[in-house]
């Protein structure tokens, strides 16, 4: 159905481009904000629609949606857990903890030994340490004797956070 | 430093959680989940919460205005536009910290930054618009701080559903 077959075929064009790059700081809030971008980009209000559901059925865009500074909804806790999984038993055994419903994001990542010996990530966000540690306790358990390692790390700072931006598109493409 | 960092550091131990009306707790849930992509997107969120469309975009606006949302808009997949995306990590001495946070804070590739605590005490998301662009920014980056950065790129996705319910 798709016009996007494949990434290489350039998936983004030059029009969704500029749509991404007039929206990237935020839809507009205003009652049809699709006729809003259209007038910015001088395009009908129902081809930047049909744009954004496309590039959302094609997966370009996750969703439309608000982005909660965690902190400030009382999510003081963000532990990134860690572990070290034998790399026979991760494919299946990190599937499982991508389903425990407090994980928001579950990876596989490469080790850097000898300073780091983890390969698997799971986020866990919680009120309290307690929480965020009762959480991560879960995940050992589901593990089990794969697992040889594991550590949390909070984080204490958000020291940066515009999400992902692209780049107004310049002459030379 | 910013507000967010002295917010975060000042954190006591006590789980504190704050202050929303029904109304905000309802519109930080839902919109979370997504925009319907309608004709008239917040006027269907609307009647799915029992407001108007003027309460709800007076709220929304209000939620950004005070922080408590950081962003409303479009969550590119960095990955599906065919550019690069990983997760790198920094071992940064605490006397260095603040030159080099403003170094990789410089760089657009740049999303988001995290202070951690462990040894490995920076941890940030490079995207690029190139995926030759990851190895080439983890470079520039590498050459301007003096340290040397460790990519984490996913080699496998098992799930995303971030989701704060408040």
């Amino acid at each position: 159905m798709s016009t996007f077959t494949s990434k290489s075929d350039s998936v983004l064009s030059a029009r969704d481009r500029e749509l991404i790059v007039a929206t990237q700081s935020g839809l507009p809030l205003v009652s049809d904000p699709w006729a809003e971008l259209g007038k910015q980009l001088d395009m009908p209000a129902d081809e930047v629609l049909t744009r954004f559901q496309r590039m959302q059925a094609t997966g370009v865009i996750r969703r439309v949606a608000a982005v909660p500074d965690h902190y400030r909804l009382g999510f003081r806790f963000n532990g990134m857990t860690v572990w070290d999984v034998s790399d026979d038993a991760i494919a299946e055994l990190g599937e499982k903890i991508g389903c425990l419903p407090f994980v928001s994001h579950c990876y596989r990542r490469p080790r850097h030994l000898p300073y780091w010996s983890y390969n698997l990530f799971a986020m866990v966000h919680g009120v309290s340490r307690d929480e965020v540690e009762h959480k991560a306790a879960q995940i050992r358990e589901v593990l089990g004797d794969a697992c040889t390692g594991h550590t949390i790390l909070y984080s204490s700072a958000i020291l940066k956070k515009t999400g992902l931006r692209l780049k107004k598109q310049t002459d030379k493409q | 430093m910013s507000a967010i960092a002295e917010r975060s550091k000042s954190s006591d131990d006590k789980p504190t959680l704050p202050e929303f009306t029904p109304l905000e707790r309802a519109i930080i849930n839902r919109l979370q989940y997504g925009l319907p992509l309608t004709p008239a997107p917040y006027k269907d969120v609307a009647d799915e919460l029992g407001v108007s469309e003027v309460t709800l975009l007076q709220h929304l606006k209000a939620l950004l205005d005070n922080g408590t949302l950081t962003r409303f808009g479009p969550m590119f997949h960095a990955g599906e536009m065919g550019g690069g995306l990983t997760l790198a990590a920094m071992r940064i001495p605490e006397a260095d910290f603040s030159r080099v946070t403003e170094q990789v804070n410089s760089f657009p590739e740049v999303a988001h930054n995290y202070r951690r605590e462990h040894e490995l005490n920076m941890w940030f998301v490079l995207a690029t618009e190139t995926p030759e662009g990851i190895i080439e920014t983890i470079q520039r980056i590498e050459s301007l701080t003096g340290y040397p950065v460790y990519n984490m790129p996913k080699e496998q996705e098992f799930h995303v559903h971030l989701h704060f319910e408040v």
